[in-house]
């Protein structure tokens, strides 16, 4: 059983957390092969997708896992947050909560908005990516996609490219990576880098050669033009040239190397196409897997209650 | 009207006094200091166990009115700095109306008359606090402003802020500067640290602080005056004021209780009763700003008593207003954090809080002396309680201090020929 009836964020998630969630996740993504995807698993559970910032891919993988999962889905979006529209966040999950919901999946452009929620009502709370804090289902799929590829985390290279400044994903996959054992590094221009990173027992690289001759797994980040990131660097065009891992850059290291990416990739900027479409490429493979790992991160605080 | 307080250890070191004796007040007045005094008195308090000091002043607080009467008025105020134990408050101008001209101060002070506590307004440094132009500062200064300050707001722009230094310095009166260069902190809202990174919240370096303190420095260097700067956070920002000093420029510095009290591993839980400007920093800060007090480098404890409505604070961390009540948890913090800690001495906090702050901004003095008017804080310094907000006098609760237990607190004030003692204020005319 999972030591938290909520999922927050992977800081301070024990290693059998996470092992629990990627083993069981392994059932439901033989399960999501079958010609029959469903399984009655949360039948008469609500689940609310509680969107306060735009979503798809997250939101749709989440919808998809719930109903497979046979819950009842309610999906909330509000593209502006609920305190532009003169509700606070706090009324408007009391209200959706009176209507008598089980879980909460919450995406919310503030930090620590899920972890607000919990004091406020008594659903399980799931946190789909919380400003720049934490994304912890990515990094779930994430490092259930190197663990389905290579076998292991323990003792894996695993290096985050891109803005890690802003990015929730990489704050989630550094938590996560570091409790499984993997040697975790960050490469990025040192204006998106964050203060002090190294204290989490993360290598900084800011020299994209140095990262592939270290990495046995590249997790390449989406540059988050929306985020303000544009102000950290001069251009995209300088950014490719100096952090875009291309095919000529690949050639230089001896090993095989994982090519992951959580999406939606800007081609020809962090990422080149040869590369996101090469044989080393997992980032399809990660959107499916991402659907079992809901699915499981789902099941075991949906049925968690019921345990208890 | 005869009142004795006997028994209660007396403790002003600008007189030299420290001892176990009995104080009469006359109408008032201070008229005995004496051991054992027999005369007859309307009431007599027995204070065994408690001491007496020079009533305390809080150099910066913001009182809500006129604006946001919601969150505090000058009468609750005044009740909040009452019972924390103060005789004394300077008031910042950020209210709406700001306090940017002689209107406005009069205002303030009116609403203030006849009460136990003196209330001092400070003036903005420029018109509605928007840092274009120069407010009033004359006029302002003749309705009895004791300085100026755009505090919640930095002097940003550099030609404006020299304006001001030069312009204040004929009144003698000091610029408080709120230390933030904007452009560093953007939407921050927590220190920059390993912290605001695992937190995923903006942050706010406090390289912000330290380079507007560098600047004005630099300011008052050409121009002459006199410079305060408010709620010192960086360990960064001790340094540079100390080196200011050594320099012989007029130049003071003032702490506040959350930041020797908290560090910012607190935001962890997201409570947005952490959310202060400046931010909460690390233990380094702290040790710094302690280094600080204790050499003299920072001049005065402050709580920047900053109510904000319930509403407010339930919003988002990122979204939610900075600002945290300090009025009725100052003395508390004090006590428990530097002199239960034997890191400052009684007398050295008689300094920081009441000798100080009323010599830099002239505020009406305190002293336990025969002849004057008695303006006296009355503390228990080994009462252990436990903060409670919901006990605040304060019509705000933002306090990230409740549950906190403390030990040492007032228990009393007697100023302006009035007494607040055991919950209840009584005329002694």
């Amino acid at each position: 059983m999972l030591s938290s009836r909520h999922l927050l964020g992977l800081y301070g998630v024990p290693k059998k957390d996470i092992e629990l969630i990627l083993d069981t996740a392994k059932t439901f993504r033989e399960i999501i092969e079958r010609p029959i995807k469903k399984v009655p698993t949360l039948q008469g559970k609500t689940v609310v997708n509680l969107f306060f910032e735009s979503s798809t891919r997250t939101r749709i993988s989440f919808e998809l896992a719930e109903k497979r999962l046979s819950a009842d889905v309610l999906n909330f979006s509000a593209s502006t947050s609920s305190l532009t529209k003169g509700e606070t966040l706090k009324d408007t999950v009391r209200n959706i909560e009176a209507m008598k919901i089980d879980m909460v999946v919450i995406r919310h452009s503030a930090a620590g908005s899920p972890h607000y929620l919990t004091q406020l009502i008594e659903a399980n709370v799931i946190n789909a990516g919380d400003g720049t804090h934490e994304h912890p289902t990515q990094a779930l799929l994430d490092m259930y996609t190197i663990r389905e590829k290579i076998g292991k985390l323990e003792g894996l290279n695993v290096c985050i490219v891109g803005d890690i400044s802003h990015s929730r994903v990489a704050m989630s996959n550094i938590f996560g990576l570091i409790t499984m054992g993997a040697n975790v590094a960050v490469c990025g221009p040192k204006t998106m880098i964050p203060k002090d990173l190294e204290k989490l027992g993360v290598t900084v690289f800011t020299n994209i050669d140095d990262a592939i001759k270290f990495a046995d797994v590249l997790n390449i980040l989406r540059i988050q033009l929306e985020r303000g990131a544009a102000s950290n660097f001069p251009s995209l065009r300088e950014y490719h040239r100096l952090y875009g891992v291309t095919k000529e850059r690949l050639l230089k290291s001896k090993k095989e190397i994982l090519i992951m990416h959580p999406g939606p990739i800007n081609r020809g900027v962090e990422l080149a196409s040869d590369i996101a479409d090469g044989s080393n490429s997992v980032i399809l493979e990660q959107v499916t897997n991402g659907v079992a790992v809901r699915m499981a991160v789902l099941y075991l605080i949906g049925t968690r209650s019921e345990n208890n | 009207m005869k009142i004795l307080l006997k028994n209660a250890y007396l403790l002003d070191p600008q007189v030299n006094l420290s001892d176990e004796l009995d104080l009469l007040v006359e109408n008032g007045i201070i008229t005995k200091v004496e051991s054992n005094i027999k005369d007859k008195a309307d009431a007599v308090y027995d204070l065994k166990n408690f001491v007496i000091v020079p009533g305390f002043a809080d150099a910066h607080v913001h009182f809500r009115e006129p604006g946001r009467e919601d969150e505090e008025t000058i009468q609750s105020g005044i009740e909040a700095a009452m019972n924390g134990g103060f005789t004394a408050v300077c008031c910042m101008p950020n209210t709406d109306p700001a306090i940017d001209c002689a209107e406005v101060v009069t205002f303030v002070k009116d609403r203030a008359a006849n009460s136990i506590i003196d209330v001092y307004p400070i003036g903005a440094v420029t018109k509605k606090r928007e840092g274009k132009e120069l407010a009033l500062l004359g006029e302002m200064y003749e309705a009895g402003v004791v300085a100026f300050s755009d505090d919640g707001e930095p002097v940003s722009n550099s030609k404006i802020m020299k304006y001001a230094l030069e312009y204040s310095s004929m009144f003698d009166l000091p610029i408080i500067e709120h230390c933030e260069d904007k452009s560093l902190t953007e939407n921050g809202v927590m220190n920059e640290s390993i912290n605001s990174t695992k937190f995923g919240l903006p942050p706010h370096p406090s390289l912000a602080e330290v380079i507007i303190a560098l600047r004005d420095i630099a300011i008052l260097k050409y121009t002459g005056g006199k410079l305060h700067l408010a709620h010192i956070s960086a360990k960064e920002t001790v340094e540079v004021l100390r080196q200011a000093k050594k320099e012989n420029l007029k130049i003071t510095g003032e702490v506040t209780p959350h930041h020797f009290s908290l560090t910012d591993d607190i935001v962890e839980t997201y409570d947005t009763n952490t959310k202060v400007n400046p931010p909460l920093r690390t233990q380094a800060d702290i040790n710094a700003i302690i280094k600080g007090l204790k050499d003299g480098t920072i001049d005065i404890i402050a709580s920047d008593h900053a109510p904000h409505s319930i509403e407010e604070k339930e919003w988002e961390y990122i979204y939610a207003p900075f600002g945290i009540v300090g009025l009725e948890t100052s003395i508390g913090l004090t006590l428990t954090k530097l002199f239960h800690t034997s890191i400052l001495s009684l007398e050295e906090i008689i300094y920081k809080m009441s000798v100080n702050p009323r010599k830099i901004f002239k505020l009406r003095e305190a002293k336990i002396q025969t002849g004057i008017e008695a303006n006296l804080t009355i503390l228990d310094l080994n009462c252990e309680w436990v903060v409670d907000k919901f006990s605040f006098k304060s019509k705000s609760i933002n306090s990230p201090f409740h549950g906190w237990k403390l030990k040492g607190k007032a228990v009393g004030v007697l100023n302006n020929s009035k007494l607040y003692f055991e919950n209840k204020l009584i005329s002694i005319i």
